[in-house]
């Protein structure tokens, strides 16, 4: 079986400059695939691409088969694409259940998604009616992946859901992620190498706005050669 | 657990600007005589309506768009003449009623379509180029009224008749005042709870108020936002034409009607802190309010409405500099 998401040799421009020069992901239907690299690899630039917020110039980006060539952001995520930008993108003038509705495609989605997303993150019940901008750092984070599983989505692209949170917040936070994996597939980019490889089944090395390695996980982690050459900091 | 930050900074932008209105009314109490005062004070909410018409589209358009519509006053006259062609297209005997009603009526939609051919295929090209926007917007205005101009004259045309039930006039405190003003301050006061209501109960609502921060974001979530943009373009300057028709049994239709209005609606809206809607809603009255004060003010006392104008101007120095921001800035 094809995977769901298939992003094939894809160069990217923002302005006249070549972000991407060649990235190639394959995200099967279910489980975790980590992108890592270097701060400034193209990481965030290659999620950008695949929601068409930075269309690739060349190559191709597969969604369920379908290619997703010209299409326009809005309907590259009604294919079933849940986005979860590293700003997080909380609406601070809406309410924590505003920030919920408005990602519905259908009337009803929240309702139907509610007793999940409530049993994954308790925290957003109790701050149902708070302002998205009061929310902590962490609460924030919560909010931003919930709204991205309120529509039926298949495939989540989350981006450095750790950045900036305290140690047991990013354990409350990988639990949830987990427990996404029997209903999406999901392209996460994280800096966090333990965060990462606890949660992901394979990853995949940008370097440069380059793809240039790719395996499973528990490859990568018995092989401290592999993780020095890739991911070690100089 | 309740949430307090936001609720306090919008509680003190309240009370700032019913400590304004305290002091209107109390200059209105000093000065004037209680006929003299009802009247100035009704004036007041008819200009300020009026200037809310206008300045309610432009204001959430530019939160929105991140474009200042300048031609938004040439869809105030836009309105009006339309009005005037209704009225005239219609067969001779239709009653006034009808007229009128079939006047607004198509006011409005001619106001909303040509705002979303404009957005269409003018503003649309021109996106994150704001001195083009200028340019366009303003150009626009100054072609509508010259078109105006060359098919209907430049002297403008009488206004329109009003149905005979407004075209009263009532007596309040010993003053004398118009029906039909009064018309036009409820027309006012629905759309303002109108688009209020819109803005915070409609999945609309909540879309636009997510894009004024972030429509990426909202594109991202599955929404066709340029249809977003088009439809709220559409909606303010539909409610601008509707402004213009619904004044135009008072002021009548001329060339460049709408630019008067259109600087008043930008005082308005700097006043009321650029994107926010309440902040546009209360400043347009503020400002209709100081405008009939110091027009009568001068009237009484130096015999010409010359303050009338200096008045919002100095108003509007004396908020920003209490409030950098505006009344309901943000920051
Ligand atoms: N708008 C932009 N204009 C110019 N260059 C950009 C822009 N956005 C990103 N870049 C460049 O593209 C490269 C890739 O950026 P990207 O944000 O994709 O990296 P990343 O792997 O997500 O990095 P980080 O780990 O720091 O988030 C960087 O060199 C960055 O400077
Ligand atoms: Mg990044």
């Amino acid at each position: 079986m094809s995977a769901l998401l298939e992003v094939q040799d894809i160069h990217t421009f923002i302005g006249q400059f070549h972000i991407l020069e060649g990235v190639t992901v394959e995200v099967p239907a279910n489980g975790i695939t980590a992108l890592l690299g270097r701060n400034g690899a193209g990481k965030t630039t290659t999620l950008r691409s695949i929601m068409g917020l930075n269309p690739p110039a060349r190559g191709a980006v597969r969604f369920d088969g379908q290619a997703l060539h010209g299409r326009k952001p809005f309907d590259i995520a009604q294919l079933g694409i849940g986005y979860v930008p590293d700003y997080r993108a909380i609406f601070r003038q809406l309410t924590v259940a505003e920030n919920l509705q408005i990602a519905e495609r259908r009337r009803g989605d929240l309702a139907a998604r509610s007793a999940f997303i409530f049993e994954v993150f308790p925290d957003l019940e109790k701050l149902y009616q708070w302002p998205g901008g009061q929310l902590s750092g962490g609460q924030q984070q919560m909010l931003a992946i919930a709204r991205a599983l309120v529509p039926h989505n298949r495939l989540l692209l989350i981006d450095e859901p750790s950045e900036g949170l305290a140690p047991v917040i990013i354990e409350g936070m990988m639990a949830a992620i987990r427990r996404l994996t029997d209903q999406v597939g999901v392209l996460l980019v994280e800096q966090n190498f333990r965060v990462a490889s606890q949660l992901a089944d394979h990853y995949v090395v940008i370097e440069d706005g380059k793809s240039v390695h790719t395996g499973r996980m528990p490859d990568l982690l018995a092989s401290p050669a592999l993780i020095q050459k890739y991911l070690s900091a100089a | 657990m309740q949430p307090t930050l936001r609720v306090n900074t919008f509680r003190q932008s309240l009370i700032l600007s019913g400590l304004f209105v305290l002091g209107l009314l109390a200059v209105n109490l000093i000065v004037f005589k209680p006929g003299t005062m009802a009247v100035v004070t009704l004036s007041g909410l008819y200009q300020g309506m009026l200037f809310f018409l206008i300045a309610a589209g432009m204001s959430i358009v530019f939160g929105l768009l991140d474009v200042l519509n300048l031609a938004q006053g040439a869809f105030f006259m836009l309105g009006a003449y339309a009005g005037f062609a209704i009225y005239g297209a219609l067969p001779a005997g239709t009653p006034i009623e009808a007229r009128f009603i079939a006047a607004l009526v198509g006011a409005t939609l001619t106001g909303g379509l040509a705002g979303a051919l404009m957005e269409i295929g003018l503003l649309r090209p021109l996106y994150a180029r704001p001195v083009y926007q200028i340019v366009m917007t303003l150009g626009l205005s100054t072609a509508l009224n010259e078109v105006v101009r060359a098919i209907y004259g430049p002297a403008g045309l009488v206004p329109i008749e009003e149905p005979p039930l407004l075209a009263t006039t009532f007596t309040i405190a010993g003053g004398q005042f118009e029906t039909y003003r009064v018309f036009i301050i409820a027309v006012g006061a629905a759309l303002m709870v109108g688009i209020s209501l819109l803005l915070q109960r409609t999945r609309l609502g909540i879309i636009i108020r997510a894009g004024v921060q972030d429509s990426e974001m909202v594109q991202a979530l599955g929404i066709n936002v340029r249809r977003i943009f088009t439809l709220v373009f559409a909606l303010g300057t539909a409610v601008a034409a509707l402004g213009g028709m619904t004044a135009a049994p008072f002021l009548g239709a001329y060339p460049g009607m709408g630019t008067d209005f259109l600087l008043v609606a930008i005082i308005v809206i700097v006043i009321g802190g650029m994107s926010s809607y309440e902040g546009t809603a209360i400043a347009s009255l503020l400002v209709g309010l100081t405008r009939a004060t110091a027009e009568q003010i001068s009237l009484q006392y130096f015999n010409t409405p010359i303050l009338a104008s200096v008045s919002i101007l100095l108003f509007m120095v004396a908020v920003l500099l209490i409030r950098p921001n505006g009344l309901f800035g943000r920051d």
